[in-house]
């Protein structure tokens, strides 16, 4: 109010409008206002809404589910609720759910192991795929300008092929008499076939090539937005380009490698088909796992139940961590 | 607030006309190219210790272009630049002792003001006590103590400036590069950086190399200035000299307001010269020491505040005096701007100091004056 440049410009808003006779036309985008409000609401709900009808609703069947119990019918589990009576059906149901299967996860020590060896093998091919993304979305950004969409293309390329196709082309170059080992005999590097299929090896080739573009695309998008002459000003003050590279490039694309890490960690922990094709059976996974409960064992609340866990053990670390980045983001003011 | 003392006197500086001297800093014959455009043309310049100096052009003349070439973002197509005698060919920037400021300050948006400023002296490796209290020096200096702690994208236009400058300024380093430093300060602020920047650099003998657009700047920070257009230097002198000794039509018409007259040399005598101005109709004597000889095409340049009016014809010999009428007059507050119309399609300029507060002035719109200069007032250009 007292900043002088205000008034010298002559807009000091009790001089040009009479403040009694602005206020009734003030509130024009107010929530008072049905059009308005309406449309920011509607337009704030689609989200949850999506949220609410993909995610939500599928997350209570599933967890109703693995509250039942196993059965010899269709669907195989029960109780099943009779909707035909309404709330009073519901309530029968729920009288007879139980956390069995739960316990039952906690005795059980393959599911256990199945749930660490997941995380372990996530973890690890999670560092693997930063490690072979970086620098690809590295030398991405640092291309010329006219080359990006090509190689954006490039690393999209994959997608156009089935998933399940590409995953089972590695078992022609891995198996014992494969590309990979045809190739390394005939150079004569090895005399003896490597055994990398069926192991735990191809699983992380399996997973690094699979959810290698889900690395390199926000990676690149961060690297791409640096100023390259943040970089010149580091060096202009002393930093060799390596420690620039520490100091200045990682902590700058940071955001792109965290995002990179959550997309390529999420769906590597409940991975179904890499393990399963590549891995053999000395592999143990949570997906295969779930797999087996579900289409073999047929029992649908065991199974819902290891969702459940899986879920669970996803989300609240990943919640606090972003609660911490956000609150550190915001911190230092 | 209480004045602080006067700094030292400013002692007559000119190692350039010392032939003994060696340059601080020295481009050779620089050529850059990008592709094929032209942007430094095979330019030399030489640059003393402890010297300020400017570099003046317009836009895309290709100033960052040198001092990127200096700092070593960018290699010289041609060309060598030394540094106290050393060929800087091959030296990475980083162990350059060479510092820049740069045009878009590039500061660290991840760091904080203070980290921003330290980070050079934690590349020099200074035990951390001295670090904190050279930044603080420095954030003092260009008065933003209080904003230690924001953030880059916290701060103002202005306010990201200075913290570049303090950056930049923090390592003292034998060089600096200072691309528009204080464009984006208000007047009063700018004012004071500029005084702020000479003692500096006086204080810790650095050599400075300033670009500027503000022409003013230029005139009160540097011992000289180079005047560049299209990659080449077209003058390099003293302020005074590039004021009243510009050798080029660019560089009068560049800095400050000048009156500019196309003629031809009809007589000469040493430095008596004399021309025939055809817009005026007219003959003039100038006292310039030029190689333009009798039957050259010249340029007679006058500037505005050596020009004088009255209503009665000057008597003084070696007084050049011409007929016109006040065409249009221009109240700046400290002077006034008279535009004369002296002939068809000509109007000259003549300033004339406010020494009275007087709103009525004596001469006014339409009067019929006598514009007059002396001999020794104008300057002879021959391109
Ligand atoms: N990397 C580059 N590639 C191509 N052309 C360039 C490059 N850098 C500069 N130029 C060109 O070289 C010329 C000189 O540029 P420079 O940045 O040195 O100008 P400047 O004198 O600093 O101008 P300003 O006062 O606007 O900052 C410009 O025409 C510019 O377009
Ligand atoms: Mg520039």
């Amino acid at each position: 109010m007292t900043d002088p440049s205000l008034s010298s410009t002559g807009i000091t808003r009790s001089e040009t409008v009479p403040a009694p006779r602005y206020q009734p036309e003030a509130p024009e985008n107010a929530p008072t206002n049905p059009k308005g409000g309406w449309g920011r609401f509607a337009f704030i709900c689609v989200p949850y809404l999506w949220l609410l009808l993909f995610f939500l609703v599928p997350f209570v069947i599933v967890a109703k589910i693995s509250l039942s119990e196993a059965a010899v019918s269709i669907p195989p589990y029960l109780p099943v609720i009779d909707w035909s009576r309404g709330l009073a059906g519901l309530w029968e149901a729920a009288e007879r759910w139980s956390l069995d299967n739960y316990i039952w996860l906690t005795e059980d020590a393959l599911y256990w192991q199945a749930y660490v060896s997941s995380l372990q093998i996530a973890f690890l091919s999670t560092l693997l795929t930063l490690l072979v993304g970086f620098p690809i979305a590295y030398g991405m950004a640092r291309a010329p300008r006219s080359w990006h969409p090509t190689l954006v293309m490039m690393v999209i390329l994959p997608f156009w092929t089935s998933f399940l196709i590409r995953v089972y082309a590695w078992i022609g170059i891995l198996k014992s008499d494969g590309l990979l080992n045809q190739t390394l005999i005939t150079i004569g590097i090895i005399d003896e076939p490597l055994v990398i299929l069926n192991t735990s090896i191809a699983v992380y080739i399996g997973i690094i090539y699979s959810y290698l573009p889900f690395m390199v695309l926000p990676l690149y998008s961060s690297l791409e937005k640096l100023d390259t002459t943040l970089i010149e000003a580091a060096e202009d003050l002393g930093c060799p380009p390596w420690k620039t590279f520490w100091r200045v490039t990682v902590p700058l694309a940071l955001p792109g490698m965290i995002a990179g890490c959550f997309l390529v960690f999420i769906p590597a922990v409940g991975e179904f088909v890499i393990p399963d094709l590549l891995g053999g059976s000395s592999t143990l996974m949570i997906g295969k796992t779930l797999w087996v409960e579900f289409f073999s064992n047929r029992d649908w609340p065991v199974a819902s139940a290891v969702a459940i866990v899986l879920l669970v053990l996803l989300i609240i670390p990943i919640t606090l961590f972003q609660r911490h980045e956000t609150r550190r983001n915001e911190g230092d003011v | 607030m209480a004045k602080k003392p006067l700094g030292p006197v400013r002692r007559a500086f000119s190692p350039w006309d010392d032939p003994s001297e060696q340059p601080f800093i020295e481009f050779r014959n620089i050529t850059k190219r990008f592709g094929n455009f032209v942007a430094v043309d095979n330019l030399s310049l030489k640059i003393y210790k402890r010297e300020f100096h400017a570099l003046l052009g317009g836009s895309g003349c290709g100033k960052t272009t040198l001092m990127r070439m200096l700092a070593g973002f960018e290699a010289p197509t041609e060309g060598q630049i030394f540094l106290e005698g050393q060929d800087l060919a091959g030296v990475p920037p980083y162990k350059r002792p060479v510092n820049m400021m740069f045009q878009s300050y590039a500061l660290f948006p991840h760091m904080n003001v203070e980290k921003n400023i330290a980070f050079g002296l934690e590349m020099d490796g200074l035990p951390a006590r001295e670090i904190k209290s050279r930044v603080h020096e420095m954030l003092s200096l260009v008065k933003l103590e209080g904003f230690a702690k924001r953030k880059p994208h916290q701060l103002s236009g202005g306010q990201r400036q200075r913290v570049a400058l303090a950056r930049s300024l923090a390592k003292r380093p034998k060089v600096l590069l200072l691309d528009e430093p204080l464009a984006a300060l208000d007047k009063k602020l700018r004012e004071e950086t500029q005084l702020e920047l000479i003692n500096l650099q006086e204080q810790l003998r650095m050599t400075f190399l300033i670009v500027t657009h503000d022409q003013e700047e230029a005139m009160t920070v540097a011992d000289r200035i180079s005047v560049m257009d299209k990659g080449r230097i077209l003058q390099n002198a003293t302020p005074g000299e590039i004021y009243e000794q510009p050798n080029s039509r660019f560089v009068a018409e560049f800095i400050g307001d000048i009156n500019v007259l196309d003629g031809q040399v009809t007589k000469k005598e040493n430095e008596d010269v004399q021309m025939f101005s055809s817009v005026l109709g007219d003959h003039l004597d100038v006292r310039y020491p030029t190689p333009a000889s009798v039957g050259d095409h010249a340029a007679l340049a006058i500037r505005p505040e050596k020009m004088r009016i009255s209503f009665d014809k000057p008597a003084h010999p070696g007084t050049n005096a011409i007929q016109g009428e006040v065409w249009d007059i221009a109240y700046m507050g400290d002077v006034s701007i008279y535009h004369i119309k002296v002939a068809e399609t000509e109007t000259l300029r003549a300033i004339v100091a406010n020494t009275t507060r007087l709103v009525e002035r004596p001469i006014t719109w339409e009067d019929q004056v006598w514009l007059s200069w002396d001999s020794d007032a104008g300057v002879i250009l021959t391109r």
